[in-house]
Formats: C-alpha cells, sequence, structure tokens
C-alpha cells in the first residue's frame, strides 16, 4: 500500500489537570483513508486526547496536527476541516431537523438553501422528519441529524466519541456504511470506543491507551474480538 | 444566530415568560414597599423602574447560553470555524430583542399601574432604553460567555455585570428622571454621551475579544 | 529586583511618614486625623496605576500569549485592589471623627466603591475557573473591561452627585491646595507607589513558583 498521508499527527502529547497527569507522551499517527480506535480504561486520557485533537483543549506539552494545521496555532484552520461526533448531538431540541442544519451551515458559512438541506436529511434517511421538531426524536435519530450537519461541512478529519452508543442494529449497520464510505473518500477517522465487538470493524488499527501512553497500537485484521479484550486487558491491568 | 435563539424562543417561550412573571412580580413588591405615598413614588419611579429593567436584565442574561448548555451545543459552537464575532452579535441581537420587549411591555404596565402619564416622553424615553439596554446587553452577552461553563455561574454573573454596569444604570436613570420632569433633553446631553461612550466601548471590547472567549 | 524595590519603598515610605506627620501642617479643625489623608489619597492614585499596569499586560496577554504577562496583570489587579481596600478603610476611619459617619455616598468613596467590587469580581472569576489558561484568557478580557469602565464609573458617580452642571475638569478641587500639603501627598503618592510595585514583583514571584510547583 502506498505510503497515506498522516492527517491526524499526535507527538510527545502531554496534558495535566491540576496535579494529574492524564496524558504523557503520546504518539498517534493517522492517515488518509485510515480508522483508528482508540481504547482505554475510564479516564485513561481517550476523550480528553480527543479534545485536544479537535482543538477544545490546549495540551500541557507536545503537538497535535490535523491536515499540516498545528491544533493550538492554527486552530480555527483545523476546525474548518474536522468534524466531531460527541456524547452530544449538538442540536437544538426546539428547532425541527432543517432548521438545526441550516443554522449550523449559515453560521460555518456555508450553503444553506432548500435543495442542500433536503438533499442532507436525505442522505440520512430523514427527510420525512424533516419539519419535525428534534425533540421527538430518538437517539438514533438525533445522531443522524448530527451525521447530516457534519455531511455538509464536508470534513476530512472525523473525530468520533463512541458513535455506535445507543443505535439499534439498523442504526449501526448504517453508520458502519457511512463511515466506510468516508474512508473511502480519503478521510481519516478517530474514534474512542468502549467495546470490543462488531464496532471495530471499520477501525484499520487499533491503540490502547493506559498510564497517559499509547500501550498498544497494532492493525486490528486478523484480531477477533477476544484477542482484542484480552490484549486490552493485558495493557490495562498493569496500572502499578 | 439570532434568528436561532428567537425562533427556540418564540418554540419554547420559557425565558420570555419568566422575565415577565419576573417584572410583574418586582412591580408588586415595589408598590407594597413603598405603599400608597403618591409623592414618594413620583420621585423614585425612574429608578425603580431601570432598576426593574436592570435585574429582569441579568436574569435574562444570565440564561444567554442556557439554550446551548442544555442542548449541549456550546462545543459546536466552539467547534465553528471563523469569525466569531458573528455569534456575539446573533445572540446579542437575540438577548436585545427579548430585553426590549419585555421593557416596552413593564413601561406600560408601569404606566398603568402608577398612574404615569408618559406624553411627549415617550420618544426621549425610548431612546434612552435601546442605549441603555444595547449597554446592558453588550456586556452581558460577554460575560454570560464567560461564566457559562463556570460551575458558579448563577451567583457570578451578577456579580461581574451589576458594577460594571453602574455608569448604564446612573446616566439612564437621570434621563428618565429628567424625561419625566418634562426638562429638555439638552440639559442631560453628557449624560446621553456618556451612554452612548458606554454603548461604544462594550461593544468594541465584545467584538474584538469574543474570538477569545470562545477558544475553549 | 523586588528586594530593591523592598528597600526603596521603605525608605519612602519613612519619608512619607515624615513629611505627613512632621511636615504637613496641622489641619485646623480635624486635628491629628486629617493626616490619614496622606495614606488615604495617595492609595488610590496608587490603585489606579495598578490598574492601568493590568489593562496594558491584558491587552498584551491576549496578543502575545506570554505567561509573565498574564501573572503581571493577576499581580497588580490583585495589589490594586488591596489599595482601594487601604483608600476606603482609611476613608472610613478618618470620616467617623470627622463627620460622625463611616459611610458617606459622596462621589469619590461610590466610585471607589464600585470600582472596588468590580475588581473583587475579577479575582472571583479567576478563582472560579479551574483551567489556568482559561482563567488567564477570560480574567484579561475581565481586566479589560473593568479598567476601561473605570473613567466611566468616576464620571458618572461624580455627575450623578452634583446635580445638573457637567463638571469641567476631571475633578476640580485641588487647585488650591498650598504646596507643602501637595508636596506631602506626593512624596507619599510615591512610597505607597514604591511598595505597590514591590508587592506586584514579589506576587508574580510567587505566581509563577505556583506555577511551577503544578507543572
Amino acid at each position: 500500500m502506498v505510503a497515506a498521508v498522516s492527517l491526524i499527527r499526535v507527538a510527545g502529547l502531554a496534558r495535566v489537570f491540576g496535579a494529574q497527569r492524564v496524558l504523557d507522551g503520546v504518539d498517534l499517527d493517522v492517515a488518509a483513508g485510515e480508522a483508528v480506535a482508540l481504547l482505554g480504561a475510564n479516564g485513561a486520557g481517550k476523550t480528553t486526547l480527543l479534545k485536544i485533537v479537535a482543538t477544545l483543549l490546549r495540551p500541557s506539552r507536545g503537538s497535535a496536527t490535523v491536515a499540516g494545521h498545528d491544533c493550538v496555532r492554527e486552530a480555527e484552520a483545523v476546525r474548518s476541516v474536522l468534524g466531531v461526533v460527541a456524547h452530544g448531538a449538538h442540536v437544538y431540541e426546539d428547532l425541527t431537523a432543517r432548521e438545526n442544519l441550516a443554522f449550523w451551515a449559515r453560521l460555518a458559512g456555508r450553503p444553506a438553501d432548500r435543495d442542500t438541506l433536503v438533499g442532507a436529511l436525505a442522505d440520512v434517511d430523514l427527510e420525512r422528519h424533516a419539519d419535525a421538531r428534534v425533540r421527538t426524536f430518538s437517539a438514533g435519530m438525533k445522531r443522524r441529524v448530527a451525521l447530516a450537519r457534519l455531511a455538509l461541512a464536508q470534513p476530512r478529519v472525523l473525530l468520533l466519541d463512541e458513535p455506535f452508543a445507543g443505535l439499534d442494529q439498523r442504526g449501526r449497520k448504517w453508520l458502519e456504511g457511512r463511515l466506510e464510505a468516508f474512508k473511502a473518500g480519503g478521510g481519516a477517522l478517530l474514534m474512542v470506543t468502549h467495546s470490543f465487538g462488531r464496532e471495530l470493524g471499520i477501525a484499520d488499527r487499533i491503540a490502547i491507551l493506559a498510564d497517559g501512553r499509547v500501550a498498544l497500537d497494532t492493525p486490528r485484521a486478523g484480531l477477533a474480538p477476544d484477542d482484542v479484550q484480552r490484549l486490552y486487558l493485558a495493557h490495562t491491568e498493569d496500572v502499578s | 444566530m439570532a434568528w436561532k435563539d428567537l425562533l427556540v424562543e418564540r418554540r419554547s417561550k420559557e425565558t420570555l415568560n419568566a422575565l415577565l412573571f419576573f417584572s410583574l412580580a418586582l412591580l408588586f413588591v415595589f408598590q407594597f414597599a413603598l405603599g400608597p405615598d403618591r409623592e414618594r413614588l413620583g420621585a423614585v419611579l425612574p429608578g425603580l423602574l431601570w432598576l426593574g429593567f436592570m435585574l429582569s436584565g441579568v436574569l435574562g442574561l444570565g440564561r444567554a447560553f442556557l439554550v446551548e448548555r442544555e442542548n449541549d451545543c456550546w462545543e459546536g459552537l466552539l467547534l465553528t470555524p471563523g469569525d466569531k464575532s458573528a455569534i456575539y452579535l446573533g445572540k446579542l441581537a437575540g438577548s436585545l430583542a427579548l430585553m426590549l420587549v419585555v421593557e416596552a411591555l413593564v413601561l406600560a404596565l408601569f404606566v398603568v399601574f402608577f398612574n404615569v402619564d408618559l406624553g411627549p416622553a415617550l420618544p426621549g424615553l425610548a431612546l434612552v432604553i435601546v442605549l441603555g439596554t444595547i449597554g446592558v446587553a453588550a456586556v452581558g452577552t460577554l460575560f454570560a460567555a464567560m461564566t457559562a461553563q463556570v460551575r458558579a455561574r448563577e451567583l457570578l454573573f451578577p456579580v461581574l455585570l451589576l458594577p460594571v454596569l453602574v455608569p448604564v444604570l446612573l446616566g439612564t436613570v437621570k434621563v428618565t428622571e429628567a424625561l419625566l420632569l418634562r426638562e429638555p433633553l439638552a440639559d442631560v446631553a453628557h449624560w446621553l454621551k456618556l451612554l452612548v461612550a458606554a454603548d461604544v466601548v462594550y461593544l468594541a471590547i465584545g467584538l474584538l475579544t469574543f474570538d477569545v472567549i470562545l477558544e475553549g | 529586583m523586588s528586594t530593591a524595590l523592598g528597600w526603596l519603598a521603605v525608605a519612602g515610605l519613612a519619608a512619607g511618614l515624615g513629611m505627613g506627620f512632621g511636615v504637613a501642617p496641622r489641619e485646623v479643625t480635624q486635628g491629628s486625623v486629617q493626616r490619614i489623608m496622606y495614606l488615604h489619597v495617595p492609595a488610590v492614585w496608587v490603585a489606579y496605576l495598578a490598574f492601568t499596569a493590568g489593562l496594558v499586560a491584558s491587552i498584551v496577554y491576549l496578543a502575545r500569549r506570554r505567561p509573565a504577562a498574564d501573572r503581571l496583570a493577576h499581580a497588580a489587579c490583585e495589589v490594586g485592589t488591596i489599595f482601594l481596600g487601604v483608600n476606603i478603610a482609611t476613608g472610613a476611619i478618618w470620616g467617623k471623627p470627622t463627620w460622625g459617619t463611616w459611610w458617606t455616598w459622596d462621589a469619590r468613596l461610590t466610585s471607589v466603591a464600585v470600582v472596588f467590587v468590580m475588581f473583587i469580581a475579577y479575582l472571583l472569576l479567576r478563582q472560579a475557573i479551574e483551567d489556568r489558561e482559561r482563567a488567564a484568557r477570560y480574567a484579561a478580557v475581565l481586566g479589560i473591561v473593568a479598567a476601561l469602565n473605570i473613567p466611566l464609573v468616576h464620571f458618572s458617580v461624580y455627575w450623578w452627585r452634583t446635580l445638573h452642571q457637567p463638571p469641567s475638569l476631571l475633578k476640580p478641587g485641588s487647585s488650591t491646595m498650598p504646596p507643602v500639603i501637595l508636596a506631602a501627598l506626593l512624596v507619599n503618592f510615591a512610597a505607597l507607589a514604591l511598595l505597590g510595585a514591590y508587592f506586584i514583583a514579589r506576587r508574580t514571584r510567587v505566581l509563577a513558583a505556583e506555577e511551577e510547583a503544578l507543572a
């Protein structure tokens, strides 16, 4: 395989919260068209790492770069190519799906005409609910609105924090398909997850975060869920 | 942005209702606290009016980013690429519209309950209300963003806002007083200039520094 | 540097005290209590000087993001607030025997009180935000707002207390002061300014040490 362009590059990243050293020298690369799943115990720093790459937090040491832009010094440039799917869906409950998309699109200075919006909603299978208030949506539907919003922004890098949580079987399949399409289009994907099962299917590599560092960074191919679990326990048990 | 806030507000009516009932409650408290003495009432009326406006302003602005917090959209705002001053102006405009509506209604209630004759003072009054409210909203929106993610925000926000707004409070009360006493506006021109200056300063700082607040 | 400042401050204070108690004339009606003015008045000048330094430091911090600028802003605003506190306290001590009351809502006291509360709020904001970098940014913005608001407060309170005519000068009144008193005030001002600078230097040192300990 041709050496792909690294869209996310994390080097020697450290982050301290008060007296607590949450990240202590993290090195990680995600290339274009690649998806990396980030595993780790609760409090291992996965969300912190994600936030730093998302420019929502500053590192105490080290650097994070997205598409060649430094996350601290060129935060705006990073934000314009980044898409984030976090726990909160970033949708306003009292607005309709279409209105939500219109708001976020206009805020980012992107086209928000009727056709574009409806098209985005159709892509996520929500065009029938375009004018219903988001308050009435299920978790999966809200997630889909969030993804439609992201799709409008056409990011090159996706940061996901447990994207499959709360989705039913159908929703999961659908999301997998979209993420595969995203990878195929040359996007890079960094995903935080707690599961060892099917959700890891789209990941090309697995990285395990422990003790503030990447304890293991390995290709996923050929690993069964049991293997993954074994590796996970092996690297996270040892917290002495 | 303003459009979004107004839409949300129109649909939920939360803040508007809260502010209206709060102002009504204040009205009653003023009436009871001051008693039926007409003379005394007339003298303190401008102060009372603006006290009411300020308090409901603090209440309303304190909730300026509530809709973002409740819907988990704060991060979304942070992640928006591009110039954040649009967000500031949008929020400001939304809050401004809301406050002006409430103030107009409260003014009407004041006229009714305290039997005030506004007459020729009305245009001047409208001017000073707009000037004052712009000042309150300009600083308030900035401070609301600053305290949005702070734990003690309900306490900290008024403590931050009220001392800073003392000049605006003094200015508006003085002008309102003069207007109600049918004095010529020229007499209080210096106050109006102060209000305009304050508005300009606050807006300028808000526009220039909102980016910094939304950095994370 | 701060040790030199410290000694200068001590020398200045000695000179100031000397001026205040020795050289300056005894006020006819108020007696020796009036001498507290030599502490009361320069204190507020030093405070405003400190807040101006805080303003500049805050702007520098926002432009350059140098932690040293943030520490300076923090220390300057703290010291300024302390000096305002001194001004208010000495004002009360002066006021009780002189006017019979601890407090009056006259223009100067009121505007100082408002500025005092503004900067207490500044300190509270710094306390309330845990993330050091965010606290620095937000405090810088607040510092700028508060400092630029000082003249607005000053004018509005002064006009509020003097009815309808707008005043022609910043704070009319001191032009008929005998030169001895003026000299005493200035000496004390210099002394307090040195003291203030000394405090600020020490405080920034402490703040830097705190940050080191956390890193």
